[in-house]
């Protein structure tokens, strides 16, 4: 494989990836939070409510059309970029994602055609279940989307075949309930959630600063912070879900995440603030809280975590386990399976460390003959870059919990305090809205840096994963795809800017209409 | 699990191998009118409203119409994983070129009424055309490939390997009987579309579209043909040596493959398989012929076109998938690159449970959507593109 190629491909696909992701949590929040707004209106008839919900909608639409183009790319990027990768473990990892085709992702897009064109077509009632469909559909397909990726991040219920040299599926229900794929997807589904909530919130304080649509801005806050209160809430409980499942299945991205290079002693300290050093191997200027990390760890005071040392070690009795299996793998190809029982229990026995003796692949060309050294060089390569990963997961939740206490307050002067925000307070919502983008796309990255050397963790490297392809091929589509996108970027945020400036569409008639049948019964609150 | 057992592996790979079929064929079929209409949006709209008509023709179903493809991908992802791995790798530069005017296609429908000025729409109008355009044309060209066999080979461990140079490998996708088998897709898509425009709108533009597309049918009836010809005096076929287990492991090198004979041998061994393209002629001849009678029943017509067409190619090469020219034996067949037998099992259960409920809400989209769209319709929405 010449240089660069593997660096290219996980650029490429990191790049393609955040693109996608930038359009992506804005579709899960928003589209619930359009159809709540649209079930409001069916049970009320109060034009307001469809006047919020068509208004939303405009800029729901503008941004779903880019996660449909972005997400394109995705689906044939693996079989493009990642041809070993999808051989490998196409067995497990393609059928969420055709299910995701299936069940989901067919119900979205069918739907948000119809709700568009649907208006006068569609009785209110009709209309509203086609809004929940799109909403279920987009949500579900998050929901498959991240039994892959939690499978490439905790694989259960699959096992290598020698005959087909791939891992092969033994039990879809180890696959489907992965507590890994679980507490990710309500993760990520909840980021979503707080995405629309401050982007709603955000856009709708720009309106009260402006004292323009204060109706349709002051009811949005109102649902928005609700619902982003309750979500943010969720997000941070199911990352610390993540934290918990990771004890178990990714020590190594624990490990680096913490800065951690020693063992502690239980309970665990957590590092609040240091350098890591991946040269020196230790965590220069760290600022310690006690017990916090065995808290989130291992939910004890009495469980020990094993720091990144100590993990290293274990990558390399792995590694040599691994050897045995591979060697045992030679023997079964070279004659067919037909081997004596001996050298198939042996395999069967260390057939779970293969991939570990293939992290040696791209270092000598026999695995076989590699010496002490590079296989203490192999263990080595499973700690991922501390660095990054420490930092960045220290903003994401500082930004978290940034977004939490400001949707809580939004949500209580909306409930206790008759809605009079505070002009700083909108203020600071204009200003965060691209706090929960920054915040997810660094999720991303903490997940699936972290992941590395593995494509699957455990399975196999991310350098034996690329295809065959040239560092040219890789020069024109990488800057074909920066180019494409950034400018049709560019483009959706121009149309949004001015999507908001023009603000909804006034249903003059129909809210003077409403007002008339029911003022008496239901005051207008003051404005 | 024993339950997957109740149905052999054997039939699994013949079922998957038929929803393979399907899969293309409801892509070629329903997004595929999409991209005839957006190839023809400058052709058959003339003023800004006219295409805006054209446009909103298919503006309430692409999205819908689009997940035929992310299904396609998904589910040879999951059903023919190596066939997924090397196809996709191995056309490389051809893939993303497809891509790249995909992904102009969802951004122009949506943004081009966004806003006014003639240069903004313009520039969208022709980023439709080759999001439309485009792919119809290389779909059709990587058939012609695949009847020809692709340079790939497969080392030890399944490593798919392409050797050459990268333009090289580009330029040698779009020789002359590929580019022809391109034209036959282009021609195919266009028709489909200007059918659609026919059933879907009135005056001026209804005329363009049934003009165009009359044209368009008789030359995908005329190239179909040849390329028949072209495959039976011209082209290579494969054929086995000796025949994998058809309930063995998957691995392509287990097979001994040969290039040699004809593709048209298959119609002597399997006289039924002709049915296919019959249809494919008789759908299209339909689908021209009805366009001036009743417009419904051209879709129609059309839609058994394509059908008999992508089927033609399939049964003609079955059980051959994805011909190797550079290593027969790495050849890709039906019965050495599936999935496991437990895998197609599963995902068959998911397609039975879940493809009736995609047809079923579907077809209640369509009919919610049904009638001509008008130009006063179009200005009056404030939804419409």
């Amino acid at each position: 494989m010449e240089f660069g190629l593997v660096e290219l491909s996980r650029l490429q696909f990191a790049a393609t990836a955040m693109y996608h992701f930038l359009f992506v949590p804005l579709t899960l929040g928003l589209s619930i939070m359009l159809a709540t707004m649209e079930t409001v209106y069916v049970m009320t008839r109060r034009p307001i409510w469809r006047q919020m919900t068509k208004f939303w909608g405009t800029l729901f639409g503008i941004n779903f059309v880019l996660g449909v183009s972005t997400g394109i790319t995705m689906e044939f990027q693996f079989g493009m970029n990642w041809s070993y990768y999808s051989n490998y473990v196409g067995d497990i990892f393609g059928a969420p994602l055709a299910i995701e085709g299936l069940m989901a992702f067919f119900l979205e897009a069918t739907f948000v055609g119809l709700w568009f064109f649907g208006w006068e077509k569609l009785r209110p009632r009709a209309h509203m279940f086609v809004g929940w469909c799109v909403a279920i559909g987009s949500n579900f397909s998050a929901l498959w989307i991240l039994i892959a990726n939690g499978w490439m991040q905790n694989p259960v219920g699959a096992e290598f075949n020698p005959m087909t040299m791939r891992m092969e599926l033994v039990d879809f229900y180890a696959v489907l309930f992965n507590p890994v794929a679980q507490a990710k997807f309500v993760h990520t589904v909840s980021a979503g959630y707080v995405t629309a909530s401050i982007f709603v919130v955000g856009v709708s304080s720009w309106y009260l600063l402006r004292g323009r649509h204060v109706e349709l801005a002051r009811r949005s806050i109102a649902i928005a912070s609700a619902f982003g209160l309750a979500a943010s809430l969720s997000v941070i409980v199911l990352g610390d879900e993540s934290g918990y499942e990771a004890t178990h299945n990714q020590k190594m991205k624990l490990a680096a995440i913490e800065g951690m290079w020693d063992t502690e002693k239980a309970p665990a300290s957590f590092n609040l603030f240091g350098i890591p050093d991946q040269e020196a191997r230790e965590t220069k200027y760290a600022v310690k809280i006690p017990f916090v990390m065995g808290m989130i760890g291992t939910r004890s005071l009495t469980e020990e975590m094993p720091g990144i040392k100590d993990l290293v070690k274990g990558s390399e009795r792995r590694i040599r386990s691994g050897l045995i299996a591979y060697e045992a793998l030679l023997q079964i190809r070279a004659a067919k399976g037909d081997v004596t029982p001996d050298v198939k229990a042996t395999f069967e026995e260390h057939s779970g460390d293969l991939g570990y003796a293939l992290l040696l692949s791209s270092m000598v060309e026999d695995p076989l003959t590699a010496t002490d050294a590079q296989i203490e060089a192999a263990a080595w390569k499973t700690v991922p870059g501390v660095l990054p990963m420490f930092w960045t997961f220290r903003l994401m939740v500082g930004f978290g919990f940034f977004m939490l206490l400001m949707l809580t307050y939004m949500f209580w002067t909306t409930n206790f305090r008759g809605g009079r925000y505070p002009q700083w307070a909108l203020k600071v919502s204009v200003w965060i809205i691209p706090m929960p983008w920054l915040a997810a796309e660094m999720g991303w990255f903490v997940a699936e840096f972290g992941r590395q050397p593995w494509t699957v963790d455990g399975l196999l490297p991310t350098a034996l994963s690329a295809s065959h392809l040239s560092v040219f091929d890789l020069a024109v589509t990488l800057g074909g795809f920066v180019a494409l996108y950034t400018t049709l970027l560019i483009i959706e945020m121009k149309l949004m800017l001015a999507a908001i400036r023009k603000g909804p569409v006034h249903d003059v008639e129909a809210v003077a209409a409403w007002n008339a049948r029911h003022a008496p019964i239901a005051p207008q609150p003051a404005e | 699990m024993i339950l997957h057992e109740l149905l052999s592996y054997e039939t699994l790979r013949v079922i998957w191998w038929v929803l393979l079929g399907v899969l293309l064929i409801g892509l070629a079929a329903t997004d595929g009118f999409d991209m005839g209409v957006a190839a023809l949006i400058p052709f058959v709209g003339k003023s800004d409203t006219e295409r805006r008509v054209v446009i909103n023709t298919v503006g309430p179903v692409w999205e819908g119409n689009q997940v035929w493809l992310i299904l396609g991908g998904g589910a040879i992802f999951a059903a023919w994983p190596i066939l997924y791995a090397v196809s996709f790798s191995g056309f490389y530069l051809a893939m993303f070129i497809v891509l790249a005017s995909l992904i102009l296609r969802p951004v122009g429908f949506k943004y081009r009424n966004k806003r006014e000025g003639f240069a903004w729409r313009t520039r969208w109008d022709w980023a439709l055309v080759i999001g439309g355009a485009v792919p119809a044309l290389i779909f059709g060209v990587a058939v012609g490939n695949v009847l020809q066999g692709v340079p790939f080979s497969l080392q030890d461990n399944m490593m798919a390997i392409y050797p050459g140079n990268f333009l090289l490998k580009l330029l040698g996708l779009l020789n002359p009987f590929a580019l022809f088998v391109g034209v036959v897709s282009l021609a195919m898509h266009v028709s489909h579309g200007a059918s659609w425009l026919v059933l879907k709108t009135e005056g001026a533009v209804q005329a363009r579209a049934r003009r165009i597309g009359t044209y368009a049918g008789l030359l995908a009836i005329a190239c179909f043909l040849l390329a028949g010809v072209w495959l039976a005096f011209g082209i290579e076929g494969y054929r086995y040596v000796s025949e994998p287990d058809h309930f063995g492991p998957s691995n392509p090198l287990l097979s001994e493959v040969v290039r040699g004979g004809s593709w048209i041998d298959a119609y002597a061994t399997r006289p039924w398989i002709i049915i296919a393209p019959i249809m494919g002629v008789v759908g299209l001849a339909g689908q021209v012929l009805l366009m001036r009678l009743w417009s419904g029943w051209s879709v129609v017509a059309g839609k058994v076109g394509i059908f008999g067409i992508i089927s033609t190619v399939g049964l003609t090469m079955f059980p051959f998938i994805l011909p190797s020219s550079l290593n027969p034996d790495a050849s890709l067949t039906v019965w050495d690159s599936s999935s496991s037998h437990m895998t197609l099992f599963i995902m068959l259960v998911c397609t039975i449970i879940f493809l009736p409920m995609i047809l079923a809400y579907t077809s209640w989209v369509y009919k919610v959507l049904w009638g001509k769209v008008t130009p006063e319709e179009v200005s009056s929405n404030p939804n419409a593109y």
